[in-house]
């Protein structure tokens, strides 16, 4: 493999601890090395530019049957935009809802090289891993959705951690997942009668169970195995005005809960897209309650979060939560469709327009934008947009733009419709906290690697290290408008993907060699789990268990994080 | 001595039934007996053994009579057909795996075809109706499992999707309908009296081309307002009592087949029922699924959506995808005399196209891949057979509920015969090779 030298570049590396000082960074056979490891390298002159990590993407919805749905069901997100094949890049269409050819690249093009998609069914575990395989240059997991398993309802129901963890290891190698996903735990099984459940102390219909007991169960479960990302969840009552309490009752659920990981993360939560989950007050008069979130959040280190950022696009939400997305559609009267799966999950997708015209979206435009405001320790709040919930990713160097400048968020201020009323519902306009690169290289890079238990591998430029490195056309020393930072962030000058030059000259240069990460966890035989696998197949399934696991060509190139739980 | 290959997927519906019991030879190379499969799937799984099957490519001469080919010179002919034409239409992909699918796909980026499956006459203005109106729907098992509302309008499973009603819909008995079919209200909607019909609580013989007035007489009868007398035939009485059933059960749920989407309506007959579907969840749960034909007809539409982002008729002419069913749908360009060659792999165009489109693709440059001798295998320049997907190479399909399942090999192919993947990427190979690429 090729040797690269990326010369005095202003290097912002939370890992190495390098505030924007001019550094050398070298590659060696896919990692990251000392500069005195490459004897003749390729050399990139980054003098005056910006050099991270490649960015890691906690939570994204990218892949897998809802994410088809909302192409399918969407040909107006197509119009437009679409990109003609050119030489090695194949053609890419889509806005909100991407092709997965065009969802390769343009993270690429952000500067990111590892995205997980959130949420998988395991049921169409298939289809998210073939989805994935047609997914450029990226290295990808999918979350497998655990909160309204019949499985875990029922081993829950009776506190039985060491059966719902063994059950949870069959399903992660069945579908070859990495991470205890959770949607509106209880909530979505309760949908299947047309039902929700409200708060976390609302009982799922027949399984007699309540969303707290789901939870808690499955972070003490996560932490039985020691997998290397922790319970990973969507609370209950997603969207709806007053929902701070539910949240704040969620967080509570992980106290006195310490990590068991050896892979190096310190939560044992992952609560995403905070942004949907801080509302105060009731119907019109909805309001930020980000102060109480974030108060909670910089106090208790077993935590992460990540923000769902409102961008004000025209998008296309999707989600495990079949309630909320019933409830969307009956406020939009857009297109509504549904997925309910048997004996797993269910999944919602509906396309949403959040205008700058109106007053709701425009609080919660400034709600993820206070999460990160007035967030302490930025290792654990990471910079997503639930993409393409609350809007697609693409936007993420203009949510840094954002965060990083107070005058653009004065600009996005005065092109409100309702600017008073959402001053009045906010606090935003009271905050002048401008965010620098290293910060936004915690949230997009050392943070989440390090919440995934994936810091070994990724989020910084440590000689060790997957050389997954980033170069921007952007000079932090020099004057800059607002809007040269969405620019530059949107259009990595280099990118290497383990040692592979994947973007040359703001060009896509590379397919790259991309990776699928999932877990294999060892545990002691359980013959009651398997017993309980085989009846459920065999009565209740419409699939046979023969069928059911993903094996061989959906994983052309697999990586494997072995766990070993069974002392 | 033989030995049972167990847990063996049926590659014939959309209803791909993954429980058949199949016998073979210790060598793998002969099927004896195919067990749990209705009579079409087991046929399917025997016509793989039959001796006259044909074996290697065949080019039609002037004479019209078949010369036998190498797969080589197969291989030649169709790249050299695909990559010189300046729009060649690539149609079928519904009987093949999601892996030749996406090899298609490549190929049809390279040379700029237009790609459409067999829904273009079959569940395509299903998927406009989605378009339009979204489609609240869920897996099969859910339907086994809670369903106690089943509506099939315009289908007749137990013909066309024949363990349909066994495995799923009707008579399974589920976590929450112990019952079985006791517990399940049954209705269909048909102008015929068919086999389906006779197994229902309640049969409304609709008056053929009704569809769309009975579905809105639905809706309004849901709200309890007016009706006329008759609407479709069905006196009014009968449509709040159908109404009523549907709004009393715990989880409703409305098949749906070719009777309404091919029939005067099309698109709009569908947006009528995903709007009853949508109504009659703010009463109690339902959902709505088109009875899938092809096994692998709904892949194709997944493959395509990941790929390009639309599910059927994608022209890939100008360099990027677009869809405008009417205009990039086959009969249309075919009839139009836009596309200038045709390539078919897993569909049987000669049989199910109009005889107007059929006579067009008999006078172009065209390949059949097909492991049958076909109506278009007929009226094809080459013929190049393959190993049956499902019986002689596996490969991921999907379900008519977008459920993807593996399908298995369980035999082996006759000597020395290609998978439509190898084909396929053979020629994708070719084809690069000719375009410089």
């Amino acid at each position: 493999m090729a040797e690269y030298l990326i010369k005095n570049g202003f290097v912002f590396d939370p890992v190495l601890g390098i505030k924007g000082d001019a550094a050398d960074i070298a590659i060696k056979d896919g990692k990251i090395v000392e500069t005195s490891a490459v004897k003749n390298p390729k050399v990139i002159d980054a003098a005056g530019k910006t050099v991270m990590a490649g960015g890691v993407d906690v939570h994204a919805h990218v892949a897998g049957p809802k994410v088809n749905i909302g192409r399918n069901f969407r040909p107006e997100d197509k119009l437009f935009g679409y990109k003609p094949k050119n030489g090695i890049e194949r053609m890419q269409g889509g806005f909100s809802v991407p092709t997965t050819i065009r969802t390769g690249y343009d993270y690429a093009r952000m500067g990111y090289t590892t995205v997980m998609e959130a949420a998988m069914p395991p049921l169409y575990a298939r289809h998210t891993h073939e989805e994935m395989r047609d997914t450029p240059i990226l290295d990808q997991g999918a979350y497998p959705v655990f909160g309204n398993n019949w499985f875990v309802l029922e081993y829950l129901k009776n506190h039985e951690i060491e059966n719902t963890a063994a059950y949870i290891a069959w399903l992660l190698r069945a579908t070859k997942g990495y991470a205890v996903k959770v949607v509106n735990p209880g909530g979505t099984e309760a949908w299947a009668w047309g039902l929700n459940c409200e708060n976390i102390h609302d009982p799922v219909p027949y399984f007699d169970i309540t969303p707290a007991q789901i939870v808690k169960g499955l972070i003490e479960a996560n932490e039985y195995l020691g997998l290397p990302h922790s319970m990973h969840i969507h609370a209950n009552n997603l969207g709806t005005p007053g929902n701070y309490q539910t949240t704040l009752d969620t967080f509570k659920l992980s106290e006195g809960i310490k990590p068991n990981s050896k892979f190096g993360r310190d939560q044992v939560m992952h609560h995403t897209h905070v942004q949907f989950h801080s509302y105060g007050g009731e119907g019109f008069n909805f309001e930020s309650k980000a102060p109480e979130i974030m108060d909670y959040v910089n106090t208790h280190d077993n935590i992460t979060i990540d923000l769902g950022c409102v961008t004000l696009d025209e998008t296309t939400t999707m989600t495990a939560d079949g309630p909320f997305e019933h409830h969307l559609t009956e406020l939009n009267h857009l297109k509504w469709a549904n997925a309910d799966v048997e004996l797993e999950t269910a999944a919602g997708v509906v396309p949403f327009v959040y205008s700058a015209n109106n007053k709701a979206n425009a609080v919660q435009w400034c709600i993820g934008l206070e999460l990160a405001l007035l967030a302490k320790d930025f290792t654990r709040v990471f910079l997503t947009t639930d993409h393409p919930n609350a809007g697609p990713f693409i936007r993420y160097p203009r949510i840094m733009k954002w965060l990083m400048s107070e005058e653009a968020r004065k600009q996005q201020f005065d092109a409100f419709k309702h600017k008073d009323k959402v001053i009045d519902a906010t606090n935003l306009a009271g905050i002048d906290r401008e965010l620098d690169l290293y910060e936004i290289a915690q949230m997009t890079r050392a943070g989440p690697a390090k919440s995934l238990g994936l810091a070994h591998m990724y989020g910084g430029l440590a000689p060790g290290l997957e050389a997954d490195v980033a170069v921007f056309d952007f000079n932090p020393n020099e004057p800059y408008a607002p809007d040269d930072i969405e620019k530059a962030f949107s259009n990595a000058e280099h990118l290497f993907k383990a040692g592979v030059q994947v973007v040359r000259d703001h060009n896509i240069a590379s397919n790259g060699n991309k990776r699928t990460l999932w877990v294999n966890a060892k545990v002691n035989e359980n013959p009651q789990v398997m017993r309980d696998v085989k009846e459920k197949f065999l009565r209740y399934y419409t699939v046979t268990l023969n069928n059911y696991e993903v094996t061989g060509h959906y994983l052309p190139n697999p990586y494997v994080i072995e766990v070993d739980a069974t002392q | 001595m033989t030995k049972t290959v167990t847990d063996v997927i049926c590659p014939f519906c959309g209803t791909l039934c993954d429980d058949l019991e199949v016998v073979v030879s210790d060598d793998g190379k002969e099927l004896f007996e195919v067990y749990n499969a209705c009579a079409i799937g087991a046929e399917k799984f025997l016509h793989s053994q039959a001796k006259d099957r044909i074996t290697r490519p065949r080019m039609r001469q002037e004479d019209g009579s078949w010369k036998e080919i190498s797969y080589d010179e197969a291989i030649e002919y169709t790249a050299r057909m695909l990559a010189d034409a300046k729009k060649p239409l690539m149609y079928g992909w519904s009987s093949t795996n999601c892996e030749a699918q996406a090899v298609g796909s490549e190929i049809g980026e390279a040379v700029g075809a237009v790609m459409d499956n067999t829904a273009t006459v079959c569940h395509g203005t299903s998927l406009i109706a989605v378009q339009d109106i979204g489609i609240p729907s869920c897996t099969l098992g859910e339907v086994k499992n809670r369903a106690d509302r089943i509506l099939f309008w315009g289908c007749n499973p137990a013909h066309a999707h024949p363990r349909h009603m066994s495995r799923y819909s009707i008579f399974p008995r589920g976590f929450f309908t112990g019952k079985g079919h006791a517990g399940r209200k049954m209705i269909v909607v048909d102008p015929r009296p068919t086999d389906t019909a006779s197994l229902a609580d309640i049969h409304l013989q609709i008056e053929q081309g009704h569809d769309y007035e009975l579905l809105d007489a639905l809706r309004v009868a849901f709200k309890g307002e007016q009706l006329p007398d008759f609407v479709g035939g069905i006196p009014k009485a009968k449509i709040y009592e159908v109404a009523e059933t549907l709004k009393s059960g715990r989880f409703a749920i409305i098949f749906f087949g070719m009777g309404v989407t091919q029939s005067i309506g099309k698109n709009h007959n569908i947006d009528a029922a995903i709007a009853v579907t949508r109504d009659l969840n703010e009463y109690t749960k339902a959902a709505i699924m088109p009875m899938r034909g092809h096994y692998n007809v709904t892949g194709s539409g997944q493959v395509w959506g990941w790929l390009f982002g639309f599910p059927y008729a994608v022209d890939l002419s100008r360099g990027f995808a677009r869809y405008n069913p009417g205009e990039t749908t086959s009969n249309d360009l075919l009839r139009r005399d836009e596309v200038d060659a045709v390539f078919v792999l897993g569909s049987d165009p000669g049989a199910h196209f109009p005889f107007s489109s059929v006579k067009k693709i008999y006078n172009l440059p065209s390949v059949a891949i097909d492991p049958h001798e076909t109506p278009t295998t007929e009226v094809c320049k080459v013929h190049v057979p393959v190993a049956f997907v499902g019986v002689e190479v596996g490969g991921c399909a999907y379900r008519m509920d977008n459920v993807p399942i593996e399908t298995r090999k369980v035999v082996e192919a006759p000597e020395g015969m290609m998978t439509d993947e190898e084909f396929l990427s053979r020629v994708l190979a070719r084809v690069k090779e000719i375009k410089g690429v």
